[in-house]
């Protein structure tokens, strides 16, 4: 620090002239560091604050109001709902008596349909995806038409399903029965018991494309040579599939099926646009019931409770889930 | 680091099934009011903006608003006093009013479905309409008694005010009735008796809509009625599987289940399909009301059709058993927590006006429930004069009780899935109908 030395050189002398100041910088390092180490943390405040916003608050307020016996007498000043401690929750468990009860049915239809649909996507996807992994002609062409389901907006699709299944003049009966006379009579789609299989394919159609989309993108990472020196080995297709393909894409399915099952779980607009407000019996999924017991027949706390259990047993489910998959693959590691 | 790497996993998991899960009860929704000073003399008044939430009774949204903006603007130019207008498609209204009743941010002034009054009522969102507030707009005598009795529950201000009148008709294809040398059913056994003439070769004596909750519980309604049965009794207790009452529901089902005089298709009916199936000849007749509009919107002219009152189970009953219809309409309510209440009020007074009834109600095809109003000559149509008959003199409001719209979704929900047995073959019997009701009031909640 004398007059010789140049004053802009004092950036670049580094830290080996900087021994004299060491008490000087101690403060400015701590500064640095955690300058270096906040950083990320004031990167994410702003989603983290939105998420709070967005997600926690209204999640918090919604198990609050879980524990209230919050009935259209009191939405008006919703504070003034007498707590019921755990009476909704025990209404809702118990399977015996008819609120419990239909809780209980429209699980299983729930569980039966999110199973049903999540399978058959995922296979259709898988099966789509690998076809399509060969180059060919027109293979642009088809990956984009095989994306259309996804990419259409869910109202209008959904819309125009209900049409196509209506029993009178909709397209399904109008093949089925008068094209191909497959069926004796017309049958029902939007009510009784095809209720559900109608809500099953149109869920498929809506959500294959996105298991195509993920896996199709989980297969441009496994290298051609693997295929390559499996063939000189001797193997076929469905071996190469089975060692190699399969194996190779198990972290794109770990995430792919729970992300499928959790959003097929709490699927609302299909049967909403199908259905209406009150789906039949056959296809009363969870989140159209919830939404029933909530903003029909106005009893939200009601209506609180059973998404609190949904949240917990997506929890339970997704928790098991994870550790099985995690450890499975961390044993193939290791 | 598996440990880690599992329990980072599972966080990251836990936010999004977090992302996911619990939105249904989320409601959000607000709606800003207007400026302006808040003293109640006429004078400042001028200035003020408020809002109004009308719900769809034209052809759609945009129709609605086509009509009300030139009668708004009247009112502005009357009392200086702006209005946002803001027409709400009848899917989302109720939601809408619940999210507004919750937050306390909603419309000063907004149309109901006068079936939701008691509920809505009971919720404390609505400014009560006292002796004082009515003498504001002319007085209560100046509306149909059956028009305020479907305002709130009785006893009680009413929490709102008539705006347009509807009731339920039996609505009949003149040519296919005198193709078959058939006139207009009075009692139900004529009715079924007609429709199994009237049904060959893929037409069918009567549409229903059975899918429709709210048509569904309409119809068992009146059915019950006649039947001298309710479905809640005086506490307000649900009493829904009464022996009365499944033989209402069982009597409505059984046009498609046993009967056969409406089409099996009809069970998966919701969006109006019964309007279309009348008015292109497919059905010989329906029960609906006020349709004027949407039969014209379909192409069969006014001369085509006839309206009498819906039949009963016996010719020229009187009282509860001839009832033939609920008291249908909308009705305009003033939201409590408004800051412009004298404006507010001033709306309800300009819309409730003789000459706004006239014009209003003429344009949708209702009735005027002031009194004064139905004089008009809009209102002398030959379908007009019955339905305005009707709800003159048989017709009953729907239980005006808090519970109101757990009954409509419970019942209107059970009813659908037995028109949907019935058209899957499946038996309806007193049995089946019974434990569909019991199962309903089961649900309702006790109060």
């Amino acid at each position: 620090m004398t007059a010789t030395a140049p004053p802009r050189r004092a950036p670049e002398a580094g830290p080996d002239s900087g021994k004299s100041a060491a008490g000087r910088r101690l403060r400015p390092r701590a500064v640095e560091r955690l300058r270096r180490i906040g950083l990320p943390y004031l990167l994410l405040l702003p989603a983290l604050l939105a998420e709070l916003l967005i997600h926690i608050v209204p999640m918090f307020f919604g198990i609050v109001i879980s524990f209230k016996n919050l009935t259209l007498f009191y939405i008006h000043n919703w504070k003034s709902a007498p707590w019921s401690a755990f009476d909704n929750y025990k209404a809702a468990v118990k399977i015996h008596q008819p609120i419990g009860e239909a809780l209980l049915h429209s699980f299983w239809v729930t569980l039966a349909y999110t199973l049903l649909s999540v399978g058959f996507s995922w296979l259709l996807g898988t099966a789509a995806a690998i076809l399509m992994q060969d180059t060919f002609r027109g293979r642009a062409i088809m990956r984009a038409i095989f994306l259309v389901p996804y990419a259409l907006p869910a109202y209008a699709a959904l819309i125009t399903w209900t049409f196509m299944f209506q029993q009178d003049t909709g397209l399904v009966n109008h093949v089925l029965h008068d094209q191909l006379h497959v069926t004796s009579n017309k049958p029902f789609w939007l009510i009784g018991d095809n209720s559900f299989w109608a809500m099953v394919i149109v869920s498929v159609w809506k959500s294959w494309p996105f298991a195509f989309l993920a896996l199709m993108a989980g297969l441009q990472n496994i290298p051609r040579e693997l295929y390559e020196a499996a063939a000189m080995d001797g193997a076929g297709v469905w071996q190469q599939i089975r060692k190699i393909t399969m194996p190779s894409l198990r972290p794109v399915n770990q995430v792919l099926v729970l992300v499928l099952f959790l959003w097929t779980f709490n699927d609302f607009n299909t049967p909403y646009v199908m259905f209406g407000q009150s789906a039949p019996h056959q296809a009363d999924l969870i989140s159209i019931h919830i939404y029933q017991s909530s903003f029909i027949t106005w009893n939200f706390g009601s209506g609180s409770a059973m998404s609190v259990l949904l949240l917990l047993f997506l929890l339970l489910v997704t928790a098991i889930y994870l550790a099985l998959t995690s450890r499975k693959r961390g044993d193939a590691d290791a | 680091m598996r440990t880690s790497s599992t329990s980072s996993r599972l966080l990251a998991a836990t936010a999004l099934v977090a992302a996911l899960g619990l939105t249904v009860t989320a409601c959000g929704g607000s709606s800003d009011n207007g400026s302006g000073g808040d003293k109640n003399d006429p004078a400042s008044l001028k200035g003020q903006t408020i809002t109004y939430w009308a719900s769809n009774q034209g052809t759609s949204l945009d129709n609605d608003k086509q009509v009300l903006t030139p009668e708004l603007n009247k009112f502005t130019q009357q009392t200086g006093i702006k209005v946002k207008l803001e027409v709400i498609g009848w899917a989302d209204l109720l939601n809408r009013i619940l999210a507004a009743t919750t937050s306390g941010q909603g419309p000063d002034v907004l149309n109901i479905g006068n079936t939701w009054s008691a509920s809505l009522q009971a919720t404390g969102a609505l400014m009560p309409w006292d002796a004082t507030a009515f003498t504001a707009i002319g007085g209560k005598d100046r509306f149909a008694s059956a028009a305020i009795a479907s305002a709130g529950a009785a006893g009680k201000d009413p929490a709102a005010v008539p705006l347009y009148s509807m009731a339920y008709g039996l609505y009949y294809n003149k040519k296919m009735f005198s193709d078959a040398g058939l006139t207009p059913p009075k009692t139900w056994d004529e009715l079924v008796t007609d429709g199994k003439k009237l049904t060959k070769d893929g037409h069918y004596g009567l549409a229903v809509e059975g899918s429709n909750g709210s048509e569904n519980i309409h119809h068992a309604f009146v059915l019950a009625k006649q039947r001298g049965s309710s479905w809640f009794d005086d506490s307000g207790k649900a009493t829904f599987d009464t022996p009365a009452n499944v033989a209402a529901v069982k009597q409505y089902v059984d046009f498609i289940a046993s009967d056969k005089i409406a089409a099996k298709g009809d069970a998966e009916y919701s969006q109006n399909q019964t309007i279309t199936d009348f008015a292109t000849g497919k059905a010989a007749m329906m029960m609906w009301q006020s349709a004027a509009t949407s039969i014209k919107a379909h192409g069969m002219t006014a001369d085509q059709y006839g309206v009498v009152p819906v039949p009963t189970q016996t010719a020229g009953a009187t009282g509860d058993a001839g009832i033939t219809s609920m008291v249908a309409g909308i009705n305009l309510a003033v939201f409590q927590n408004t800051k412009h209440k004298a404006a507010a009020e001033a709306l309800v007074k300009f819309m409730t006006s003789t000459p706004e009834q006239k014009v209003l109600n003429g344009t949708y095809g209702s009735l005027p429930p002031v009194k004064e109003a139905q004089s008009d000559a809009a209102f002398q149509t030959p379908d007009l004069k019955t339905l305005a008959g009707v709800l003159g003199s048989s017709a009953a409001p729907l239980p005006q009780v808090p519970n109101e719209s757990q009954f409509e979704t419970l019942v209107g929900t059970a009813v659908k899935d037995l028109f949907a047995d019935a058209a899957a073959g499946k038996p309806v019997t007193d049995d089946s109908v019974k434990a569909a009701l019991t199962k309903a009031q089961q649900q309702m909640p006790a109060s």
